[in-house]
């Protein structure tokens, strides 16, 4: 195969080897490699955000950033965050207000809103929806979600 | 609940429960988060993309670059060389295993379309057609062997102006005489000497962008053909399983009962997935072909190219008025363009059929004439998006009402007060000839109105004028065609099913399974089955699961389209439920020697109905049916598995009505439009869940913001697409967003026991015409208006005669 490379990183806490094309982007990785089919890809441009995951702490476009860039990086995904339960409370406040319908860009929202909630101490609704802005949601027209966010974010009931 | 108000008495008072338990209302009307989220949220959702096949192979279209071109010769050999590729098909190939379709229908008289195939033949007919297939090991290998095939094209005139298309200089396709697909023509007599005696005549022309669905998963398929036993088996993102199935088997010569087709997860549909597509067409007959299973999913790119795009009108209409603002007639005249070929099998002219159907719907005026061309350009095709037809009909009607409520001096809101139909008018024919069977077009003004806080918005927006800020105010009234019969296309010829089933089947430890035809894109329909079956059979809803999506294990049915679910595929588990109901309860009194009108069934319990003391747990009535039914009386069978159906048959739509309320602020420096704040009130009959229903409004609102602010597919002259990516067509995203309002009026329809209308696309149909009036508000002191979607900054400012 050409341009290969072997690399290196731990998805999910678990470390993972393999010997992957220079061409592969990260959530072609996740998704083919892997088996995680929870990162979605909605545009592979960088616009949707619908394959958001978390590498080295911070969000990123997976379908901006090859594979071979993750090299030696720790990559976390919806299934990795749901497993640790760091998601539980997003998660819970997004079923209770419904703030998904089709469901195919909620992890990449889920990543997006849990960035805010571990990093913010409080948001306005202003804020939360600039945070989000990023990430396109067809279905709900985005209120739910941004009530979700704001729920888990300042304690609203 | 409006359930009180049903005009059957008792039936009505407790229509989904058991007779005894007035204690108990069920989980009807109660906002139960849906079951089936839990698994998307943690991203274990199975989307077509997802599943994992041995011998899967992939397939990648080449499309032709060209808006209308004579395919001169492709050459594979390259491209076929290339690592991983198992074969490349052209148009002939696949036509040995795909016959071509037709999209007309014969209620739409004289609507004309030529063959079309799965893959196109000697000819392109727009910019993304596809003309040949790569199946290779991986899209990578398929993608990478695309470019290494050379065509030689000669192009040939190209159609995109649908003005230019109507004058028939040049015609796309030589063997229809003309470019017209479709024209009807409407009138009620009487509007020439209504507009002649008119006090006031407001008119204007306005014209609809052609945008399309940005579903966020692509249009996906996975064909597996079985040749041992000549099956084909299909995991399609379809909405229309059993309408596939049917067309899989004509088209692909299966027979229908070795076809099956499986509907999983869907990343959002909108009428975009519930049309019949080349290339999901060529991937079927390529897994025929090779024997193999076959996976197409579109990327972004193709989707903009290939998914089917909507709207593109342009109509000029006008409104005849007395003095006192009664409105005497409407006048209309709308050509729209569907591109090169109309849409198998729901057809291209239903768009521009449901606006003369729909325009001025609302209003009491008896006098209506109405003119529609459909005509074809060299430009993707399109077809039924949400709403159908709604969202022109309503801005139309909106815009010009607005218009002639200016002229007349008049207020907007007491300019609608005075023209909507009567809330007791009803059975109702509106000129168009369609049937309203009871609307609340009055009470929805009202609650509006009332929950907008209407006169201090205008007292607000007076104040702010002074100081230079220019916000405005948008009412739009709406009718809004759901639970069609099968007068919408069945009538038609089209084997699209009007009726729907559910399956309701008790397990032996209590529990119960619903296999229902209509699907699920995410709506909530599996939620609210779970709620329609657990109320009306007395247990708790986690002792219910919902099947839906597979034409191998649910009753036949149409699937999910035009606000359909609720109303008949809820009926249908409704029936079903009240029918196993009593199955369970003639077991019980069988068990139990009692009679079983002393019976009835509380939370999981066969429970004395006068006394509601426990008497058996449905745990054991399932154990004693299934495992010891020796212990029954000897002439005793029992039935714990009950399929019921139901049809929409004493009117052709059950129409329900709304009324939305935008209110903008546009800077009259950059053209920007600020959306502050939305509201919308509906009439969908019975409300289920609540929650789902005011989300079902709130994203349609948001598609409809689309539609009036921001999404155009934009065509250059040589038909070329200019801005098919997601970064050039922009789409609402969360920071532009406004929050959306809901309210309700609860007017059930009396044709269902259930009494629920639809409610998928009622945001959609207002937005763009509530979000139009405002913005045309706001300028109106500025001396400018804008009548074209989307209202860019661009459009506003040239309509300021700032650039």
């Amino acid at each position: 195969m050409e341009h290969a490379n072997d690399i290196t990183l731990t998805v999910n806490g678990t470390q993972v080897s393999r010997r992957v094309q220079a061409r592969q982007h990260l959530v072609d990785f996740l998704r083919e490699e892997l088996g995680l089919t929870g990162s979605h890809l909605g545009c592979e441009h960088g616009v949707c955000g619908a394959c958001t995951v978390r590498v080295n702490g911070e969000i990123v476009r997976g379908c901006l950033m090859l594979a071979v860039q993750a090299d030696g990086c720790r990559v976390d995904t919806v299934e990795g965050l749901t497993d640790s339960k760091e998601l539980s409370e997003i998660q819970r406040a997004f079923h209770q207000r419904n703030a998904l319908q089709c469901g195919f860009c909620t992890p990449g929202m889920l990543m997006a809103a849990q960035d805010l909630i571990r990093h913010g101490r409080s948001a306005s609704r202003e804020r939360i929806r600039e945070h989000i802005s990023g990430n396109y949601c067809r279905c709900t027209g985005y209120q739910a979600i941004v009530d979700a966010i704001e729920e888990v974010l300042n304690g609203k009931a | 609940m409006g359930r009180r108000d049903h005009p059957l008495g008792g039936r009505a008072e407790l229509p989904l429960h058991a007779p005894s338990t007035q204690t108990d209302k069920g989980y009807i009307g109660q906002s139960v988060p849906r079951a089936n989220a839990q698994r998307l949220l943690q991203g274990r959702g199975a989307f077509t993309d997802d599943l994992r096949f041995p011998r899967l192979a992939h397939v990648a279209f080449f499309r032709s670059p060209h808006a209308h071109a004579r395919i001169r010769k492709l050459d594979f050999s390259k491209a076929v060389k290339q690592p991983g590729v198992i074969g490349i098909f052209d148009g002939r190939a696949l036509a040995e295993y795909c016959t071509p379709w037709v999209g007309v229908l014969a209620h739409l008289k004289g609507i004309k379309s030529p063959p079309q195939h799965a893959i196109a033949i000697e000819r392109a007919c727009w910019q993304g057609e596809a003309v040949a297939a790569v199946v290779a090991e991986s899209r990578g290998f398929a993608e990478d062997a695309l470019s290494l095939i050379e065509a030689q094209w000669e192009e040939l005139p190209v159609v995109v102006d649908m003005e230019e298309a109507l004058s028939g200089k040049k015609i796309i396709h030589a063997e229809l005489g003309d470019n017209i697909c479709f024209k009807r023509e409407l009138d009620t007599s009487g509007v020439e000497e209504a507009f002649a005696k008119a006090d006031v005549i407001a008119e204007d022309i306005f014209h609809f962008g052609r945008h399309t669905g940005v579903c966020l998963e692509g249009r996906a398929i996975l064909a597996d053909y079985n040749a041992g036993e000549h099956s084909l088996t299909v995991y399609h993102a379809t909405q229309a399983p059993h309408m596939m199935q049917d067309i899989f088997s004509r088209h692909l010569n299966i027979p229908e009962a070795n076809v099956r087709v499986i509907a999983k997860d869907i990343g959002g549909s909108f009428g975009i997935k519930v049309h019949v597509y080349p290339d999901e067409m060529a991937t079927a007959a390529l897994s025929v072909m090779l024997r193999r299973p076959v996976k197409f999913v579109a990327d972004r790119l193709e989707s903009f190219v290939s998914d089917i795009h909507c709207r593109e009108h342009r109509v000029r209409v006008r409104v005849a008025c007395s003095k006192s603002g009664e409105i005497l007639a409407f006048d209309l005249d709308d050509l729209t363009a569907i591109g090169p070929y109309s849409v198998y099998p729901r057809t291209s002219g239903i768009e521009g059929n449901q606006v003369v159907n729909l325009t001025g719907g609302p209003y009491k005026h008896q006098k209506y004439r109405a003119k529609l061309h459909v005509v074809f350009t060299n430009k993707n095709v399109t077809c039924q998006y949400r709403a159908v037809g709604h969202p022109i009909a309503v801005a139309l009607t909106e815009g010009i009402v607005d218009l002639a409520a200016q002229r007349l001096g008049m207020d907007p809101a007491e300019f609608r007060r005075r023209n909507l139909i009567a809330d007791d008018a009803y059975p109702y024919t509106f000129p168009s000839g369609i049937k309203f069977e009871q609307l609340s077009h009055h009470k929805a003004l009202d609650l509006l109105l009332k929950t907008m806080k209407y006169p201090e918005l205008r007292e607000e927006q007076t104040r702010l004028r002074q100081k230079g800020v220019y916000r405005g105010i948008g009412l739009a009234a709406m009718i809004e065609v759901t639970n069609p019969s099968p007068a919408f296309y069945g009538v038609g010829g089209a084997r699209i099913s009007a009726q729907d089933g559910a399956t309701l089947r008790l397990e032996p430890t209590g529990m119960v399974t619903v296999m229902c035809s209509v699907t699920e894109q995410g709506q909530g329909t599996e939620g609210i089955f779970a709620q329609i079956a657990a109320s009306a059979l007395g247990v708790t809803i986690d002792k219910v699961r919902v099947i839906t999506g597979d034409t191998g294990v649910t009753p036949y049915g149409g699937g999910t389209w035009a606000s359909r679910g609720a109303g008949i595929g809820g009926e249908a588990v409704l029936q079903a439920a009240r029918a196993l109901r009593s199955n369970m309860l003639d077991v019980a009194a069988a068990i139990l020697k009692l009679d079983k009108a002393l019976l009835d069934i509380q939370r999981n319990e066969v429970v004395d109905r006068l006394t509601q003391e426990g008497k058996m747990a449905l745990a054991e009535l399932g154990r004693v049916a299934y495992f010891r039914p020796d212990t029954l009386p000897m002439d005793f069978q029992s039935e714990l598995t009950v399929t019921r159906h139901y049809t929409p048959r004493q009117y052709g739509f059950t129409f329900t009505n709304g009324i939305q309320a935008s209110l903008v602020e546009v800077d009259p420096d950059t053209g920007f439009v600020k959306l502050l704040k939305h509201w919308c009130v509906e009439d969908a009959g019975t409300v289920i869940n609540p929650m789902l229903v005011d989300e079902q409004i709130r994203g349609g609102v948001v598609q409809g913001i689309g539609a009036a602010l921001f999404e155009e597919c934009l065509y250059g002259p040589d038909g070329q697409l200019l801005n098919g990516n997601m970064a050039d067509y922009l789409v609402p995203m969360s920071g532009e967003m406004p929050d959306i309002v809901c309210a309700h009026i609860e007017t059930p329809t009396k044709q269902s026991q259930l009494g629920a209308k639809g409610v998928g696309e009622a945001g959609t149909a207002g937005a763009p015409a509530a979000v139009m009036n405002a913005v045309n508000d706001a300028l109106r002191p500025l001396g400018a208006r804008v009548t074209a979607m989307p209202f860019t900054p661009e459009r506003i400012l040239k309509a300021l005669g700032k650039v």
